[in-house]
């Protein structure tokens, strides 16, 4: 899978209140939760982004409360994907479980500015700077997460591999 | 080498006899848990799958405790959603408003969860239950999900950090400023992956429901799991409560800890968390001169019969500020009628204060205490992200009931010292 889209930079500790506040979790509609995203950290971000887009984080994105609404409404907008220096280890689940690409690495994170055009190629784990002109290779998640990541999530994994 | 406790409940929930740090590993669980936001994803993807049954009708736990008593059409239709389920499936553990209280409360009190369980919840707090000597952690609805229906999940074994809590505690200094003082010293992501052993001489005389709110809290220093080993504390809790029949694990002396950290509590004093992280701790006599316009004490953290008895012993005979509003909310149904019993409602609304029935309700800025712009709330909950309680530019401060109990009366944030 290649995937290419702009930038949107945010800090540490982007936390799953912000990502999506829990005044919108009485549905469980990706349209509607990806409607609010990031809402209380930039109310103009979902005007400003479109489908495609990449966010990108510093440490421990992702923390605070379990509400899997938060990877949904970041996959629900169409976000291709998100890259961060470290993440929080329930988001970091739930992203793999919804078959959400998370890329952890703190080399991207720091060379990347807010604009910048990113290319991720998944399969061979590079990543592309093409407003910079720097690539960069990351690390393969351990065989057992790619395993669940290769069948598209948790439940098709235990659909393919557990109930068969 | 030895093995952790936590180690050692994840290996006996695993079919191997040891574990490491690091190692992925599949497991059977005790206890799977959802509540009125998360079950919804977990039982769509559940009913996705097209199996007929659950695994086990004894161990799913479902809680409608966050928008409830329902705050509006579509959490109403959220909690529909769960008790239909709930039928379905013949769930033994659904618990309907007027029965229910907050999860992470509300389980341990009714022996639902026990020492050396494996729990996962779909709930960042459910590491609460560390407190009784269980492994027990936070996932997201896929997750529960995936665990409704083969009794299994995945654990990275985490490496643990034993905090080692000695001398004496100061007067007003309890197990919500011990872990608010913790946090604010590794910060929020410093126990990032690990799970958090409190021990000490501290922890062994901590009363149970204190012990339940620092392991509450882990999750807030990043944690997957908090935990105390049992003793005697424990076995008194659950006895005459345990539904089913504990284990007890204890970590082995030549256990390997990633790290040791001691803490000096005579150097601790009451401590408020500022805005808008659980590490900006500051002890409470630093503080000076911060207006507030709402106090709310309960939670999954601070709702304990011990908390509503903490609070009504400073407000007795006392009146809250003019310029607060303080809602007292106790964490079960139980906690309420004991709180009835003992007067303490009599208290709590002679004050001024409003007294409401189990519920997350504020805590979430879901419902029962929004904040408005600009305003500023303490509050004995755990998280004072921008915009938890309300607008994105209201602030939280976290403290434990007596700080918020005092600084109810004050107008501002104060310690009870002061009252």
């Amino acid at each position: 899978m290649v995937l290419r889209g702009k930038c949107w930079k945010f800090g540490d500790n982007i936390d799953t209140d912000v990502i999506i506040p829990a005044r919108y979790l009485n549905t469980t509609n990706p349209n509607e939760l990806a409607s609010h995203l990031m809402e209380d950290a930039d109310k103009e971000f979902v005007n400003k982004a479109s489908a495609g887009d990449i966010l990108i984080g510093g440490n421990n994105f992702g923390c605070g409360s379990s509400r899997e609404h938060a990877p949904i409404s970041i996959k629900g907008f169409g976000i291709s994907c998100v890259i961060a220096k470290s993440f929080a280890r329930i988001f970091f689940r739930n992203a793999i479980n919804i078959g959400f690409p998370i890329i952890e690495s703190p080399e991207v994170v720091e060379e990347t500015d807010e604009g910048d055009e990113l290319e991720v190629i998944t399969k061979e784990g590079i990543i592309k700077n093409i407003t910079k002109g720097l690539e960069y290779n990351i690390k393969a998640f351990p065989p057992f997460l790619q395993e669940i990541i290769n069948n598209g999530g948790l439940m098709n994994w235990i659909a393919e591999v557990k109930l068969k | 080498m030895g093995m952790t406790i936590t180690e050692k409940i994840l290996a006996a929930h695993s079919d191997l006899e040891t574990i490491e740090p690091d190692e992925i590993i599949e497991c059977d669980v005790d206890i799977v848990l959802g509540n009125d936001i998360t079950a919804p994803i977990a039982i769509n993807e559940f009913e996705k799958l097209g199996v007929n049954e659950v695994f086990d009708r004894e161990k799913i736990v479902l809680i409608p405790d966050h928008f409830t008593p329902n705050k509006d059409i579509k959490s109403a239709e959220q909690v529909k959603q769960l008790r239909e389920f709930a039928r379905k499936h013949n769930i033994k553990h659904f618990y309907d408003t007027g029965r229910v209280g907050i999860e992470h409360a509300f389980l341990p009190e009714q022996g639902i969860v026990t020492g050396g369980d494996c729990i996962i919840g779909a709930d960042s707090h459910t590491c609460t239950y560390g407190a009784l000597g269980a492994f027990a952690t936070g996932v997201g609805s896929t997750d529960m999900a995936g665990a409704m229906t083969t009794g299994e999940t995945w654990f990275k074994v985490p490496h643990s950090i034993k905090f080692i809590y000695y001398g004496k505690l100061n007067r007003w200094v309890f197990g919500k400023d011990l872990i608010l003082y913790t946090i604010g010293r590794i910060g929020v992501e410093g126990a990032r992956y690990k799970a958090m052993e409190f021990t000490g001489e501290v922890i062994s005389s901590l009363p149970m429901e204190q012990r339940l709110t620092m392991c509450n809290m882990a999750i807030e220093a990043g944690g997957k799991s908090g935990i105390v080993a049992p003793d005697k504390i424990t076995e008194d809790y659950l006895k005459d409560r345990s539904i089913r029949k504990p284990v007890f694990y204890q970590s082995d002396e030549d256990a390997e800890y990633i790290e040791e950290i001691e803490i000096d509590c005579e150097t601790i004093e009451p401590q408020v968390a500022f805005p808008h992280l659980p590490e900006n701790t500051k002890n409470v006599s630093e503080v000076s001169d911060v207006k507030i316009d709402q106090v709310v004490i309960g939670s999954c953290t601070n709702g304990w019969l011990g908390d509503l008895r903490i609070a009504a012993e400073i407000l007795k005979g006392r009146r809250i500020s003019p310029n607060v509003r303080c809602i007292v909310i106790p964490s079960t149904p139980e906690i309420y009628k004991q709180a009835l019993k003992e007067g303490l409602i009599d208290i709590f609304v002679n004050a001024d204060a409003v007294f409401s029935t189990p519920t997350c309700g504020p805590c979430l800025g879901g419902h029962m205490g929004i904040l408005a712009e600009g305003e500023r709330a303490v509050a004995t909950t755990n998280r004072n992200f921008v915009g938890r309680m309300g607008h994105p530019k209201s602030e939280v401060y976290l403290a434990s009931p007596a700080v918020a109990a005092a600084s109810a009366i004050a107008g501002g944030i104060a310690s009870p010292e002061e009252i």
